[in-house]
């Protein structure tokens, strides 16, 4: 499995797989598959079309467009509101306020240690913004014809943004990788305008699969293998079995997505979604299983205790593709041994000059830890300690405060610059052409002030490279409920939870004292047993 | 030598029944407390419960049965201390020196002195322990608002302060069994209910 080819860490062509994906569906042997003689794709195509309209009889869309804009500004004919609905989501200002710490985060303001920030790297970046054209900070966010309905709504898998593009896909054939010699199509708008559909696995997967700047680099659950997964690998998106899109969990209402990175449910109490209820929440494990869902009520008493999640999931990065866990960016800026980029016998990249070190890794078995679904990060211009390192983002939870559940996390560890002068972290100037860019000059003192200069704070001028970590809850790649962990998983003496405080373990806890004094009464009783009857038999032999 | 019947046919089926069941006890008991590996922790537990609940119906029969038989006297501790002592000295002592057991058995007085005491301390304190903890331990998520805030730890660590007390007497037992009239006479007793006597 590691054989697969990762290529080019750098921004992947977004939806490649998806493409390979509809290619393999294109492909499959037009064998009648059910009573009506009909074909598997003009069976899946016949379910597609329950939409009471079929985009390709719109005269609206029966154009030869020539950039995405023009194509969203004929779906606003019709769908008057999707622009509007589109405008207030996260999706569309990379911008959120959490309601429990009132930190702006969002992706626009957060620093991470993958890519580190968005600001000053906006046309790579945002090749993954639902919109186009934000090459700068002078985006226009209330533009209608800018939102880009096409990246969610393709159901023809050629839709592909460019990874330059600031959002906007090539509309004349282009080179990428850039000087690879591998020219990009361009994207036939009115096609795919007319193909316009419901999500997918394979259009939300165009980005989320490759968060983090390539295939399976941020998330660990989330990779290109769950385009179309088996049972193993996620037991409800199964594609030959239950098939799930994301959106069958995350569902929408305006354009709004149910769950998220920012405000974690992590302890649902709300049991089934039925309708009538109130919370129509849809994005967790109870929202369809309820509270005990499982056969074994002793199974169903640790529900208050351990998310569904800890486990189901026995391990992530579990599709066959390595996930990245370690990045140092200390290390970028030079080659080695002559070579800018140098891959390991499995083909990961573990050296690129522009973005350093990495390491990979398979079926990562993950860290767990109280989570109570409040997360807070270390913003812009808090101060770090370098001696200690810095968590980007922290979980609370504990044992005691009744809303925390004992959860999954990737743990990703990383050496980021940041500004020693003011103990600050840092935004990097990553891309662009000009001279400030790191990816250009390699000048990290250049690439701070320029990026620093973009989010309004001045560059101390005193580079340092600090430890950093930021942890991900894990809840994709399900397994079948056969390969859940076992009870000695967790319940033994070096099991998977040793290190979660605050509860009692049957199997890996005891008090120490009463086992000393436990063990030490039986073998007292057993010396005395000896010695009793050793001279038992000594004085008979003696007496005979 | 004479024969007399000491043990009754559900007395000795009680006492092996129980037997088998706290060893398999005992056995899952300290795996499921991480001392070793065995059955596999899983296992262990339904194991555990499947037995704790097969003893706890023999224990319904077998307490009906020792009060509809009056048998519940058996337990009641010897009315002369110095008799107790006489028990304690033997073993100590008299047994070196090949004296006379100092107890003689009958149907109405099967247990010597030091006996009665330690099964009724094993019926009276012991089991109660074991079978408390235990039970709390197993509907541990169901104590809701009764016991609500009692940490699953204190029930854990006075469950296995009982079956570390139980292992204790279960190993005393096992020899002190051997101190019949002959090595096997208390053995080949609850076998087959007949103890044989001297004269």
């Amino acid at each position: 499995m590691y054989g697969k080819a990762r290529g080019e860490p750098l921004w992947r062509p977004a939806a490649l797989p998806a493409a390979m994906v509809a290619l393999a569906f294109a492909l499959a042997s037009p064998v009648p598959s059910n009573a009506a003689g009909l074909t598997a794709s003009e069976a899946s195509e016949a379910k597609a079309s329950s939409s009471t309209t079929d985009h390709s009889k719109l005269e609206a869309l029966d154009k030869d467009f020539q950039t995405g804009p023009e194509v969203t500004k004929a779906c606003l004919t019709c769908h008057t509101e999707a622009a509007d609905q589109i405008h207030k989501t996260k999706h569309w200002t990379w911008e959120f306020v959490s309601p429990e710490t009132g930190q702006r985060l969002g992706k626009r303001n957060i620093i991470n240690n993958f890519c580190v920030a968005v600001s000053s790297n906006e046309p790579r970046c945002t090749s993954c913004h639902i919109g186009y054209g934000w090459k700068d900070g002078n985006f226009d966010f209330a533009s209608k014809e800018n939102v880009d309905c096409l990246v969610c709504h393709d159901t023809t898998g050629s839709y592909k943004k460019f990874p330059t593009g600031a959002g906007h896909p090539n509309y004349a054939s282009k080179e990428w990788p850039p000087k690879s010699g591998k020219m990009r199509p361009p994207v036939d708008l009115k096609k795919v305008a007319q193909n316009v559909g419901p999500t997918s696995r394979q259009t939300c997967g165009a980005c989320h699969f490759y968060g983090g700047g390539g295939n399976a680099v941020k998330h660990g659950d989330i990779d290109s293998s769950l385009g179309k997964p088996d049972k193993d690998l996620d037991v409800h998106m199964d594609a030959e079995g239950l098939d799930f899109a994301c959106s069958t969990c995350h569902r929408t209402d305006a354009h709004a997505i149910q769950g998220s990175r920012y405000t974690t449910v992590a302890a649902d109490t709300d049991g089934m979604v039925v309708p009538g209820k109130g919370n129509d929440e849809r994005a967790t494990c109870r929202s369809c299983h309820g509270e005990r869902p499982m056969k074994d009520e002793k199974l169903n008493d640790h529900t208050d205790v351990v998310a569904c999640q800890t486990c189901h999931i026995p391990a992530f990065a579990r599709g066959g593709i390595a996930t990245k866990m370690w990045w140092d960016w200390s290390k970028a800026g030079r080659k080695i041994d002559g070579k800018p980029v140098v891959k390991n016998g499995k083909g990961e990249v573990v050296h690129s000059i522009k973005k350093g070190q990495f390491a990979w890794a398979e079926n990562v078995v993950p860290q767990y830890r109280w989570f109570n679904g409040e997360i807070a990060y270390t913003e812009l211009g808090d101060r770090v300690d370098p001696e200690n390192g810095v968590e980007i983002n922290s979980f609370g939870g504990s044992a005691d405060d009744g809303r925390s559940r004992i959860w999954p996390f990737k743990v990703f560890k990383g050496i980021q610059p940041y500004d020693a002068g003011a103990d600050i972290l840092a935004v990097p100037h990553l891309f662009g052409k000009d001279p400030d860019a790191y990816w250009k000059s390699f000048d990290w003192n250049r690439a701070l002030s320029a990026g620093m200069q973009s989010v309004g704070y001045t560059y101390s001028g005193e580079l340092g490279f600090i430890e950093s970590e930021m942890s991900w809850p894990i809840t994709h790649m399900v397994a079948s409920k056969d390969d859940a962990i076992a009870c000695d998983g967790c319940h033994a003496r070096e099991g998977r939870l040793k290190d979660v405080a605050g509860i009692y373990m049957p199997g890996r806890d005891s008090l120490k004292p009463v086992d000393l004094a436990g063990w030490a009464l039986v073998s007292l009783v057993l010396a005395g047993i000896l010695i009793h009857g050793v001279v038992r038999v000594f004085s008979a032999i003696k007496r005979s | 030598m004479s024969r007399i019947y000491l043990f009754k046919r559900f007395e000795r089926f009680w006492h092996w029944a129980q037997a088998a069941l706290i060893l398999t006890m005992m056995l899952t008991g300290f795996e499921i407390h991480g001392a070793y590996t065995l059955l596999g922790f899983e296992t262990a537990v339904s194991t555990h419960t499947t037995t704790a609940w097969a003893l706890i119906g023999l224990w319904a029969f077998a307490i009906f049965w020792h009060f509809t038989t009056g048998e519940w006297k058996q337990y009641i501790p010897s009315d002369k201390p110095g008799r107790i002592f006489a028990m304690a000295k033997f073993y100590a002592w008299g047994v070196f020196s090949g004296d006379p057991h100092p107890y003689k058995a009958t149907p109405e007085r099967k247990h010597n002195p030091l006996q009665r005491l330690t099964y009724l301390g094993i019926k009276l304190a012991v089991n109660p322990l074991i079978w408390i903890t235990g039970l709390l331990y197993l509907f541990y998520n169901s104590w809701g608002g009764v016991l609500a805030g009692a940490d699953l730890q204190v029930v854990a660590v006075l469950h296995t302060v009982g079956a570390f007390l139980m292992l204790a007497f279960l190993v005393a037992h096992l020899y002190l069994i051997t101190m019949g009239e002959t090595l096997f006479a208390q053995l080949k007793a609850m076998i087959t209910g007949w103890e044989e006597v001297k004269e």
